[in-house]
């Protein structure tokens, strides 16, 4: 059986918990198996992780699940791992999912693999693939022990309808004491991530201000991206950091990423790498990211941004 | 506090990209290696930084062969007081975590930090594979680290904002941007780095659960389409019905 854990935020389950079901669904079709979704603490919504593949659905609800701690969740679903029979468990590549791979890898004695982005194979052992190397190459790993535990890529798959609803059963485990507390939880409200975000508007030194930010706001708000900034823009304080794409800020995989007055250096190329789709606009013609775009325009972002922004809206409007 | 501080080698970020033995290796030949920058940035300077403000000392651990001593001797020159390196090629984070759980479970250390992954496998498993089998706690994407009394008050990056922790007792850490500034050794330091103590320990045997059977570069980019500046309907056409991504 595969196991899924389906993350929640502010009592709500998360869109990526429903990619990681449906990631699931697809791994038991594999493996001739099915899908068992779990999620821990207090949550709206659990039966509608059967339309996405789920056959079952757990919850272990108990006080000391309201707030994350990588040691107590993990004891949580290694222990509903054991105690269901889990011979692969998934887990999402976000800030908790990671914090949790390592940990069920070796308490369920699992191979690990982690930011998967495809479904795993057998014909040939049990084989997943990701990317490496910031997008700049794929490998493919054979996990060899008989428990196998996985961490999906944001964005790697779509969550996709194909059953009905199940009631949410309560499943009862032990849950370990932790030593973490979880003091305050700061988030700008309203916001897609944007780790998590399907559309990125991003922009660079080209925009000479802060002050000149209401087009990129605009154009992201017709396209419904979120925005995000390269390192000089994020270090000379223009953007806040959290929007910092790149080497060592954020790394993003949306389907479109709209890269505005960029050069396009390495580290930020980094961040990008994993973009399905990349538009550059750029008024030097010789800027090094358009080797990396799929398509570019060379011009004046001043004047190609709005006409960009006005082309989204009539395309909106005739999309009804 | 008694910090021990895990650093990584990885190919510097420019380097070619290239594999070996049919495929199932990075090719290293020629490569520069770095010290992984989430490690010697951050977990490495934070460390420092709490040692210097409180007392204590920073233990440098790696695992990996005579070759990375250089890589080590930076690390020391930056400011650790000495090194350990496990006397093992690194095949997996398994491999990886275990080794170093192997040392650290009896030397009592205060806090365990490393950088939240490595910029070539962009793994970030070791550190809660380290905490586990430790049985500490793990923050991971640490943004911000002060010890009050005892306890470690972090602030660590989430999907789309931040969120504050309190944790008891010896933990391990994953560091992120944020939680300090770059620090370049100075011609002193470097010198004075060549007689810190390095000890070098055998591994334990254990068994890689995972294998990489295969790597691939991605299939050659098609060339960038240009747009007509003028023209932005035909961008968002293009957008729509080739690369149907709205």
């Amino acid at each position: 059986m595969v196991l899924v854990f389906a993350e929640t935020q502010n009592g709500k389950i998360k869109k990526a918990a429903l990619e990681a079901v449906s990631y699931g669904h697809q791994t038991a079709q594999v493996l001739g198996s099915s899908c068992t979704a779990l999620v821990l603490g207090e949550a709206e919504g659990m039966a509608e992780l059967g339309k996405y593949g789920a056959s079952k659905v757990y919850q272990v609800n108990n006080p000391q699940l309201r707030d994350f701690d990588s040691q107590v969740y993990a004891g949580v679903i290694a222990n509903a791992a054991q105690q269901l029979g889990a011979s692969v468990v998934i887990v999402n590549h976000s800030a908790n999912g990671k914090s949790l791979l390592g940990r069920l890898s070796v308490r369920l004695q699992a191979g690990a693999v982690s930011g998967v982005n495809t479904v795993p194979t057998t014909t040939n052992g049990f084989r997943v693939r990701k990317s490496v190397f910031s997008g700049k190459a794929t490998a493919e790993y054979e996990i060899k022990t008989a428990i196998k535990v996985l961490s999906l890529m944001g964005n790697a798959v779509q969550a996709v309808q194909v059953g009905e609803a199940v009631e949410a059963v309560a499943l009862d485990v032990a849950v370990p004491t932790g030593r973490t507390k979880v003091l305050e939880v700061k988030r700008i409200e309203g916001k897609t991530p944007l780790p998590e975000a399907d559309k990125v508007v991003s922009a660079g030194r080209g925009m000479k201000g802060p002050e000149n930010w209401g087009i990129i706001e605009e154009l992201a708000e017709v396209v419904g991206a979120a925005t995000a900034c390269s390192r000089p823009v994020a270090d000379v304080h223009w953007r806040p950091h959290h929007e910092h794409v790149g080497q060592t800020g954020i790394a993003v995989r949306p389907n479109l990423y709209i890269a505005i007055g960029i050069s396009g250096a390495i580290q930020h190329l980094a961040g990008v790498n994993n973009s399905k789709t990349i538009v550059v606009i750029n008024k030097d013609p010789e800027a090094p990211f358009f080797k990396a775009a799929d398509y570019g325009v060379v011009g004046d972002l001043f004047e190609v941004v709005p006409r960009l922004t006005e082309a989204f809206k009539k395309h909106r409007a005739a999309e009804g | 506090m008694k910090i021990l501080v895990c650093l990584s080698k990885t190919p510097d970020t420019t380097a070619k990209i290239a594999f070996t033995d049919n495929n199932t290796r990075y090719d290293e030949n020629g490569v520069t290696f770095i010290l992984n920058p989430y490690d010697e940035w951050y977990a490495l300077v934070r460390a420092l930084e709490l040692v210097e403000a409180g007392g204590g000392t920073v233990t440098i651990v790696t695992v990996g062969l005579a070759a990375d001593d250089t890589l080590i001797r930076k690390g020391l020159a930056i400011g650790a007081n000495d090194a350990v390196r496990i006397n093992a090629q690194p095949t997996s984070a398994y491999f990886t975590a275990y080794q170093i759980a192997q040392y650290a479970q009896s030397e009592n250390y205060d806090a365990i930090f490393l950088g939240k992954e490595t910029i070539d496998y962009n793994g970030a498993e070791v550190g809660a594979m380290l905490a586990e089998m430790l049985d500490m706690p793990f923050t991971s994407f640490a943004n911000h680290l002060d010890m009050q009394g005892g306890k470690a008050i972090i602030s660590r990056d989430i999907e789309g904002g931040t969120e504050v922790v309190e944790v008891e007792g010896p933990f391990v850490l994953s560091a992120a941007k944020g939680l300090a500034e770059q620090r370049i050794a100075n011609m002193r330091n470097i010198m004075m780095a060549k007689t810190k103590p390095l000890k070098v320990v055998e591994p334990v045997a254990v068994e890689d659960t995972v294998v990489a059977v295969n790597f691939e570069l991605p299939p050659k980019k098609t060339a960038v389409k240009m747009i007509d500046p003028e023209n932005m309907e035909e961008l968002v056409r293009l957008l729509r019905e080739e690369a149907k991504v709205i």
